[in-house]
Order: structure tokens, then C-alpha cells, then sequence
């Protein structure tokens, strides 16, 4: 295991799309505990994603079990990650270990449905919500080159009011799952 | 610290920074916004030479767009954001006090306001004042609800919601 180096903006890596895993062997075990331990070792980010550390292979890791009052599934490593259905959005402050002392908000589905594949090539299916569903869709975006500050709507005060915007049954894309 | 006020025209930014680059200096934090019909610019910037000579600069520039200019020394530079985690947003009828009242009482509590917006909506009739804070507060969110609890008997409603930054 051994604590790889973070690219940071503008280093143009970052904007690379990564390509999907297709040997499931050792390797990418060894690659996968890398990714980790450079997510431990800096300050508490709740994911990484594989291009973060220049492997440019469609990996994340993502773990938001350590905030409270959070839904989540616990310590997750998404191999070939998809999200399948996506509804709802909200305004949500975020961060990136790539973009150090900036923060900003963001628009992002609060409902996500999401097929991967876990690091022995086994399929998975999750549906999340909320905290947990923004860091999943933050860290899909650094597998197609993209960023937070790509799609920072306001850096100033949150000014959608969350009530308003709550899914309400029948809604536009208001589907049940 | 550079503040410019003055009335609203397409052009001002362009113009005061084209000028400061000129010079030399470089541009860090901002805020630039229309308030009413006027535009005001807060910017920090780093100059090469001392604040007289940016004054010099300066002055034709702002009688120029009919801008009113203030140069303060700020300390700081670039890399000291506080993160909030806290936000706070207020909506009433519009009257005097509102602003008062509400950040007195967060005011009491240590809440350190970072950002401040606020806006008269509704109809003119009827209007209503919408304010939005985000700040940061060690004490907890109870802490906070109850110290703007008796607002909401004066016909202001306070909503306080934590703000979790992602870092991913």
C-alpha cells in the first residue's frame, strides 16, 4: 500500500475521461488499497475517485458512514459505476480533495439508482438518497473529466429554498422506486 | 481592499480591472453586485506599488464611470476561507428592526457571520424581506433554534439548517 499523489487543478489529467476496469485480478486489488489509503491520509473526504490519484480507471471509493445522521451503505468501492435513474435535486455545499481551499454549491439529484461492480467483478445495485447519492454523483463525474467547480450554481448563501423543492407525488420525475 | 460604488452602466468591471492589470496588480477574493441601481465592487488586490500610487491610478478611472473609490489596507491575502456550517434564513413583512433582531440574537450566541444577502420580494404593497446568513457556530443547532425562537411571536420566521460540506 503506499499513498499516491492527488492531482490538483489545472493539472488537465483530471479533465481525462477514465476507462472501464476490465480485469478484475490482483492488480487492481493492490490499486483499489492505494486509492483508500490516499483518501485516509488527507483531510476527511467522504470519496475518491481512481483519475484523483492519475489511474485512469472507472474506480471510487466512497464512505459517508462517518456523518451523522447520514443514510448510507457503509464503506462502498465502485467498480464500472452507472447511475441508472436519478430524481429529485437539491443545493448542497461541496468540496474537492483536487481543488484545495474552494467550495461551492451545487446542484445534484437527491434519488439515485446505481448498478457497479465490486472489485472481484460481482455485480451490485444500490438506491441512495441524499448525502450519500451527491458524494456517489460527485465522484462519477471525475471519471468523465468533470468537476464540482463544473457545476458550482453560487458560492454565496444556498438561495432555493429545500421545503419548496421537496418531491411531491406525481412530480416531474417523481417516480416511485 | 478596494471598495467602487456607484451608479450601475455596462463596462465597470472591465474598465477598474483593466486598469489595476495594467499596473501590475493582481486580483484575489471579490464580491461585485448590483444593489438598487448601483453597482458595488469589494476587491482584494495585490499591487506592486504602494496604495498612494494605486489612489493615483484610480481616480481618473472612478470620476471616469462616476464611481465613488475607498482604499483600505487589508491584511490577509489569499488562502484564509472560513468554511460555514451553518445557515440561516429569514422571511418576514418587510420593517425596520428585522436585521437587528435576527443577528443580535445569533450575534449572542458567538455565530460568526461569513455571508450576508438579503432582498425585498412580494408585492409593493405587501413586501417581504427575505435575508439569507451563512456563518459558523460551535454551538449546536438546539442552541441556535432557541435563541431566534421568540422572533417567530414578532412575525418572523427563522429557519437554521446545518450545512454539511462534501469533500470528495
Amino acid at each position: 500500500m503506499a499513498i499516491r499523489i492527488i492531482l490538483r487543478v489545472p493539472d488537465e489529467r483530471l479533465r481525462q475521461e477514465s476507462e472501464p476496469v476490465t480485469r478484475f485480478d490482483a492488480a487492481l486489488r493492490l490499486a483499489i488499497d492505494d486509492l483508500e489509503e490516499t483518501r485516509q491520509s488527507g483531510p476527511a473526504a467522504v470519496g475518491i475517485a481512481a483519475p484523483q490519484i492519475g489511474w485512469f480507471q472507472r474506480v471510487v471509493i466512497v464512505d459517508v458512514s462517518t456523518k451523522k445522521g447520514v443514510a448510507n451503505h457503509g464503506h462502498l468501492i465502485l467498480i464500472n459505476p452507472e447511475i441508472e435513474h436519478w430524481e429529485g435535486y437539491d443545493i448542497g455545499r461541496e468540496g474537492c480533495l483536487s481543488v484545495p481551499d474552494y467550495t461551492g454549491n451545487v446542484i445534484r439529484a437527491t434519488r439515485i439508482r446505481l448498478s457497479a461492480q465490486d472489485p472481484q467483478g460481482a455485480p451490485l445495485a444500490f438506491e441512495m438518497e441524499g448525502f450519500e447519492a451527491r458524494a456517489v454523483q460527485h465522484e462519477l463525474d471525475h471519471l468523465d473529466g468533470l468537476l464540482f467547480i463544473d457545476r458550482v450554481v453560487s458560492r454565496r448563501t444556498d438561495l432555493f429554498q429545500r421545503k419548496v423543492y421537496a418531491a411531491r407525488p406525481g412530480a416531474a420525475g417523481g417516480k416511485p422506486t | 481592499m478596494l471598495t467602487l460604488v456607484g451608479e450601475d452602466r455596462p463596462g465597470i468591471v472591465a474598465r477598474v480591472t483593466s486598469a489595476l492589470t495594467e499596473v501590475g496588480c493582481n486580483l484575489g477574493e471579490a464580491s461585485m453586485i448590483r444593489l438598487g441601481s448601483s453597482f458595488t465592487i469589494m476587491l482584494m488586490v495585490a499591487c506592486p506599488s504602494p496604495g498612494a500610487e494605486l489612489e493615483q491610478i484610480l481616480t481618473p478611472v472612478a470620476a471616469e464611470l462616476h464611481l465613488r473609490l475607498h482604499l483600505d489596507p487589508a491584511g490577509g491575502g489569499l488562502h484564509r476561507h472560513l468554511v460555514p456550517n451553518i445557515q440561516v434564513r429569514v422571511m418576514g413583512a418587510d420593517r425596520a428592526g428585522i436585521v437587528a433582531a435576527v443577528t443580535g440574537a445569533l450575534a449572542r450566541t458567538g455565530f460568526n457571520i461569513l455571508e450576508l444577502e438579503s432582498d425585498v420580494a412580494g408585492d409593493p404593497e405587501r413586501p417581504v424581506y427575505i435575508m439569507n446568513i451563512q456563518g459558523c457556530s460551535e454551538r449546536t443547532l438546539e442552541t441556535l433554534r432557541e435563541a431566534v425562537a421568540g422572533l417567530g411571536a414578532e412575525g418572523i420566521a427563522v429557519d437554521i439548517a446545518p450545512v454539511e460540506t462534501l469533500i470528495g
